[in-house]
């Protein structure tokens, strides 16, 4: 689904990433952990074709990303939720509408999703915002919708960079469930976090991996957390 | 073609995609005002175009007969001279042809001022030459003179060849009228181009977020597209209507020798006119489109 096959990457400067291979298959739950600057964005972001290897290959949804063009790079996120570190948001619309985006974009029938949509804010607990517009809500707040405007296309794989990092230990774990439910109907999960407490809890309900970012390579991390 | 489907789905519209990109209120309303003002303009240049384009064909074809010999000479002599005449014009280089009218053409010529009763046997009427020159055209003084010598009475009367170099600078004000068009229509993509690209530039961010969510580059730019189309679509209409409305209430004096009051649209050329909004809009969908996408393009 997801595979690198030894990838580097480097900003311009030295190499951030070496020699990197990794392969997520359908219906795994990966977490990807790390020293802040380590290059957890970074890997997440060569995961959904943001950002081209400076060397090596990678393949998503057994395509070539550098063979990719910009329609195609669209349509691998309309497949790929993402959860940005930085959530960005159209500013000029409300909660339900950015929520709702993928769908209008992708010519999708908004109206006939409307059901879904209420179940998505019910389950951020921001049912009551929908009107709201994004420079009005906090920083978890932002954080909840944008983790819900990543699940509403119902993508194959959902990427998430950080996205409990500004909620209450409740808030996260209720994210962390929607996360585990959404992978126990066969989604790709794949999540960079800090927590180590979240990874504690999310691997008493599901069988994740834990990735770690070290000196430039990726370990699986052991039964050590 | 594509184009018509794009136009078309342009006007029936999509408020969702709309929606996507914030409206942009002073941006807007300049470009309002320059599709109002440029297509004032055309209007004018086009009038321009049609008036001097009537008055060149008219004067154009006045002058394709324009010369007329013209014999008055004593009774009895008269045939002989038309005779030397007809063989004066027989040989002069330039002449195409040439006609002796008989008596009912000349009477139908002179019936408008004299009447239908004119009794023309007892008037001494000179008898007149049609000629008609070819393209070279023929030298008059020269003709003058021949005609001098072998028939005194005649008199070649080329009164219309004065129009000659007026007919050469109708043509060339009626060019001018259509590069001033074309102009007009390449300032018009010019200052559209800008505005959108500036446009495209304060919605950095929002296309930024489109693209993240999975938009694809012609649905962005759409997005821009049909606003300006739109935009430029009824600013041209404003500004052609106006500039109809001037043309119309334009006095209206002599119909002959008037250039400036010719300056006009004249039957079925009010149409033309209502085309030039069609031609704004078009040119707005292409400006915009092109700087849309060529600006998606270069973002990462
Ligand atoms: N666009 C960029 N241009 C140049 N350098 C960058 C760019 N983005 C990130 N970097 C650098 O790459 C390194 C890794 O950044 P990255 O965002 O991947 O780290 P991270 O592991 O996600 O950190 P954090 O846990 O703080 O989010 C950092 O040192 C950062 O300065
Ligand atoms: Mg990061």
């Amino acid at each position: 689904m997801i595979e690198l096959k030894d990838v580097s990457y480097s900003y311009g400067g030295g190499e951030l990433l070496s020699s990197i291979s990794l392969t997520l298959a359908p219906g795994s739950f990966h977490f990807l952990t790390g020293p802040s600057g380590a290059g957890k964005t970074t890997l997440l972001k060569l995961c959904y074709g943001d950002l081209h290897p400076t060397a090596g290959r990678i393949s998503l949804f057994d395509e070539d990303v550098r063979a990719m063009d910009r329609d195609a790079i669209a349509r691998l996120r309309r497949r790929v939720g993402v959860v940005h570190q930085d959530c960005q948001f159209l500013d000029h619309l409300t909660l339900a509408e950015n929520i709702a985006l993928p769908l209008t974009v992708s010519g999708r029938d908004v109206a006939s999703q409307q059901a879904n949509l209420a179940d998505l804010l019910g389950w951020i607990g921001m049912s009551e915002q929908t009107g709201s517009l994004p420079p009005q809500l906090s920083g978890g707040e932002r954080q909840r919708a944008a983790l819900a405007r990543a699940v509403i296309m119902d993508p194959d794989v959902i990427v998430a960079d950080e996205p409990t990092g500004n909620v209450d230990w409740e808030m996260s774990l209720r994210l962390l469930t929607l996360l585990v439910e959404l992978n126990k109907m066969g989604k790709t999960v794949l999540i960079a976090t800090h927590d180590l407490n979240l990874i504690r809890s999310a691997k008493a309900q599901v069988a994740a991996r834990v990735l770690r970012i070290r000196n430039r390579q990726i370990q699986l991390a052991g039964a050590d957390l | 073609m594509s184009v018509a489907r794009n136009l078309l789905a342009i006007l029936r519209g999509d408020s969702d995609a709309d929606r996507t990109v914030p409206p942009t209120g002073f941006t807007a309303r300049l470009t309002l005002f320059s599709a109002a003002a440029m297509s004032f303009l055309a209007v004018f240049a086009l009038a321009l175009s049609l008036a001097t384009g009537r008055l060149a064909d008219r004067w154009s074809s006045e002058l394709a007969r324009s010369a007329t010999v013209r014999i008055s000479a004593p009774a009895g002599q008269e045939e002989a001279q038309v005779r030397a005449a007809v063989r004066v014009l027989e040989t002069t280089p330039g002449v195409a042809s040439f006609r002796v009218l008989d008596m009912a053409e000349q009477r139908a010529l002179l019936e408008p001022w004299f009447g239908p009763d004119l009794p023309l046997d007892s008037l001494p009427i000179p008898q007149m030459i049609e000629v008609i020159e070819d393209a070279s055209g023929y030298d008059a003084g020269g003709l003058r003179l021949r005609l001098q010598a072998e028939a005194p009475g005649a008199v070649l009367d080329d009164h219309t060849r004065w129009r000659r170099p007026l007919v050469r600078a109708a043509d060339r004000l009626r060019m001018l009228g259509i590069v001033s068009i074309l102009l007009i229509v390449a300032t018009t993509a010019a200052m559209i181009t800008l505005a959108a690209n500036a446009a495209l530039a304060a919605n950095a961010q929002v296309i930024r977020v489109l693209r993240l969510v999975g938009a694809r580059d012609v649905y962005i730019a759409r997005a821009f597209v049909r606003r300006f189309t739109l935009r430029a679509l009824s600013g041209a209409t404003v500004g052609t209507v106006f500039a109809m409305l001037a043309v119309a209430l334009l006095p209206s004096a002599a119909q002959e020798g008037g250039f400036l009051t010719g300056l006009g649209f004249q039957g079925a050329h009010w149409l033309w006119a209502l085309c030039i909004p069609l031609l704004v809009a078009f040119v707005a969908f292409w400006a915009t489109r092109l700087a849309a996408l060529s600006t998606l393009k270069e973002l990462n």
